[in-house]
């Protein structure tokens, strides 16, 4: 594993900009359509989540149990991954390494080519979202056609996803009829989920028959056993690994596990908290190309292993608490931020409060540092984390990489892009004024006693609200002056 | 701010001390006093003598929160020497009590003397209404009339303190009062201190949510134990009703210690 720090002056995977994102947040705010669709959304998986857990000794032990997996195999990552390596090839499996998104797509454009494919049919991937994928592949002339149903819906809009698990979760499903009478040659327009569904499976259908590649994600790799588990609902996920010729999974380096009991705790966690299942309909467990006498699977079987900012996370104590994620996705199921802004106004590939922390690992504070802001450290994320992330306690560190002044031997690439001096200043000027009492009880008499010089504008606080205004009198006053 | 855990064991809690030093934080210092002085008066009702400490400022919350360590563990270092005795210390607030319970110790950096010190006090703080209920053992007798109101619970105090239950219980305890409960209870109320400043788009989303769940109970008013959360939500709806031109407020709010205090009979601030 590489320790150098990712690449965020190659091409951008996606422009955060402060001023856009505060644009994208006040329009989506401003969206009632938007903000229904959520909140019922959310609403929805969060109680299905719940009827999950009904004994909270449970799910804490539960909790506990799959952080304390995560940090062992964490803590053991550069051998497991080695392990991996080692028994993938025992099973026949071509492993790759990329640092970049950009050698990742040339990676896999490197098989496409060599087997002269023409389609490349997808499974659920995030990791293939992080990297552009279809955006590389289709400029290389390389089709890339989505096969998970909500990804696909996403696909012929043209848009990313807006959730990690449920991809479409904001479109309607008047809108996503729309779509498939524009896109679909020969459909007319139903808003009937049930024909909608048909619909979509019959074209996936027949594009499965004719790809040359299949392409999917990885839950879980477990380096004991050169195992890939994927975890799916539509069985989308099985076509794409096994009719295919050739298979590429693709997974960030944080993936790995040690051994194949440790997927058991983190599987049955991940399903109840992403979408309330006690188990997911599809549970595949790829072990290598299919073998003299095997009536289906795949000849050619790759792993391209993703590093992408990870190793920076890895390199500190406390961002590497980043890393235990699997990917469930209830942290913005429970966030009154993310329900209110959707998963579009991020900007980024993961949206909500995984989104935050690991956004800047991948692109860089320059583009991200205004991310860990946007959010009240209400505390809601880390309280349904299923690994026990600290999200909040990463947020306050985040926002400290991003306000401190630029200096030597960061732990972040874009530590200080969001420095800016007179913020800086007021801080330390509320230092010396608080942590001195005799100035602080200065201060504070003037505001009670100049009470009515308090400004009416006080910036975002009057945006919204009547002003604050101090009291007559302070406690430590009326105290004084008590009996 | 790390979440409190639900499933870690219940916090033991003292017997009754002889005193508290009671530590009334910025916001209640400043802007909204009387919850402090009746949070005071209801301690001593109790027999307990309240100390206060005249040299306390502030936690260090705000810098803390806001990515300025530096600048909080200054403000913190100032504020250790203030509990020489080891009398419980009592916070009218969750958000800053969760700051010293659970970030000052970090806070504070590597100097061991410093970091027990930081510790000792984490140990004997409490937040006011938890105070109240589990070492007072509150238990007096609802004066006043017949009134339904509904209570919001600071995220700090839910998922740091862990004392969202102490509220309810508090409520139950005056005969007279039926609590009405709200639609997204659990979910925050948009305040998030410097957020508030930083996102108002978003705040005011979140918080024009909150005070329309809390309107929708019918209940005369808001209680809550901490002022952040209660500034935020009264002076929401305090535009809303000025946008509207309504004179009357249409949803009043009253810290829990100002609320118990006045239904049972105690001399206001």
């Amino acid at each position: 594993m590489s320790t150098q720090a990712p690449n965020t002056t190659g091409q951008p995977i996606a422009f955060v900009s402060a001023q856009a994102l505060r644009a994208r947040m006040h329009d989506a705010v401003n969206d009632p359509h938007l903000r229904q669709s959520f909140r019922g959304a959310m609403d929805f998986l969060m109680a299905k989540r719940a009827a999950q857990f009904p004994d909270e000794g449970e799910l804490d032990s539960l909790r506990s149990l799959s952080e304390s997996i995560r940090q062992y195999s964490l803590s053991k990552l550069p051998d497991l991954l080695e392990q991996l390596e080692a028994n993938l090839i025992r099973n026949g499996v071509h492993v790759h390494w990329a640092e970049t998104p950009d050698e990742a797509n040339a990676i896999m454009l490197g098989i496409a080519r060599r087997h002269q494919a023409k389609l490349v049919v997808k499974g659920k991937s995030m990791v293939s979202e992080e990297i552009e994928f279809n955006h590389a592949m289709e400029a290389a002339g390389v089709g890339a056609l989505e096969s998970d149903m909500g990804e696909y819906i996403v696909q012929l809009a043209g848009e990313k996803p807006s959730h990690i698990i449920m991809p479409a979760i904001h479109q309607t499903k008047q809108q996503i009829a729309k779509l498939f009478a524009e896109h679909i040659p020969g459909v007319d327009y139903t808003d009937n989920v049930d024909a909608l569904i048909q619909i979509g499976r019959r074209v996936l259908r027949e594009k499965f028959e004719i790809a040359d590649i299949g392409l999917s994600g990885v839950n879980f790799a477990v380096a004991e056993t050169g195992t890939l588990c994927l975890v799916e609902n539509e069985g989308n996920g099985r076509m794409c690994t096994t009719v295919p010729k050739v298979h590429i999974a693709i997974t960030g380096i944080e993936k790995v596990v040690e051994k194949l009991e440790h997927v058991a705790p983190l599987f049955s966690i991940l399903t109840r908290s992403a979408t309330g299942q006690a188990v997911s309909t599809y549970f595949n467990m790829i072990s290598g190309p299919r073998r003299g006498g095997d009536r289906d699977g795949p000849e050619e079987v790759h792993l391209v292993l993703l590093d992408n900012g990870r190793s920076q996370a890895y390199a500190d104590e406390q961002l590497r608490k980043t890393l235990q994620c699997i990917r469930c996705g209830a942290c913005m199921n429970h966030c009154p931020v993310y329900t209110r802004i959707g998963g579009h106004a991020y900007g980024t590939t993961y949206p909500g409060p995984i989104g935050k922390i690991v956004s800047p690992h991948m692109m860089g504070l320059e583009q991200t540092h205004l991310l860990p802001t946007a959010s009240s450290l209400c505390g809601a994320c880390g309280e349904v984390c299923p690994v026990k992330i600290p999200i909040p306690e990463l947020l306050i560190r985040l926002r400290g990489e991003a306000q401190s002044a630029p200096h030597a031997n960061p732990a972040m690439v874009g530590q200080g892009a969001g420095y800016d001096a007179k913020v800086s200043l007021l801080w330390k000027l509320w230092a010396r004024l608080y942590a001195r009492p005799a100035t602080y009880r200065a201060f504070t008499w003037l505001a009670t006693r100049f009470r009515f010089l308090t400004p009416k504008q006080q910036s975002g606080w009057t945006a919204a609200r009547t002003p604050l205004k101090p009291a007559p009198r302070r406690l430590r006053d009326m105290v004084k002056d008590r009996r | 701010m790390s979440s409190h855990a639900p499933g870690t064991p219940a916090r033991t809690y003292p017997p009754r001390p002889e005193a508290v030093y009671f530590y009334g934080t910025c916001l209640v210092d400043t802007f909204v006093p009387e919850a402090g002085m009746d949070a005071i008066a209801l301690l001593e009702r109790e027999g307990i003598r309240v100390i206060f400490p005249d040299n306390q400022t502030c936690c260090g919350q705000p810098a803390f929160t806001s990515g300025f360590p530096d600048e909080a563990r200054q403000v913190v270092e100032s504020q250790l020497g203030l509990f020489p005795g080891d009398y419980p210390i009592v916070v009218p607030s969750g958000s800053c009590g969760g700051m010293i319970r659970w970030h000052w110790e970090k806070v504070v950096g590597n100097d061991p003397a410093l970091k027990a010190r930081a510790a000792a006090i984490a140990a004997r703080t409490f937040e006011f209404a938890e105070f109240l209920l589990h070492v007072v053992g509150f238990s007096r007798k609802d004066e006043g009339p017949a009134t339904t109101v509904t209570l919001h619970t600071s995220c700090s105090a839910r998922r740091e303190m862990g004392t969202h239950l102490v509220g309810r219980e508090l409520l139950a305890r005056l005969g007279n009062v039926t609590l009405a409960h709200h639609d997204h209870e659990s979910e925050c109320c948009g305040f998030g201190g410097t957020f508030s400043l930083k996102h108002p788009d978003v705040s005011t989303a979140m918080v024009s949510d909150k005070v329309a769940a809390l309107k929708a109970t019918g209940a005369s008013q808001l209680v809550t134990a901490d002022c952040g959360c209660m500034l935020n939500i009264t002076q929401r709806a305090a535009r809303e009703d000025q946008d509207a031109g309504r004179s009357k407020p249409s949803l009043p709010g009253e810290h829990l210690a100002t609320f118990l205090l006045r239904r049972t009979g105690g001399k206001q601030a």
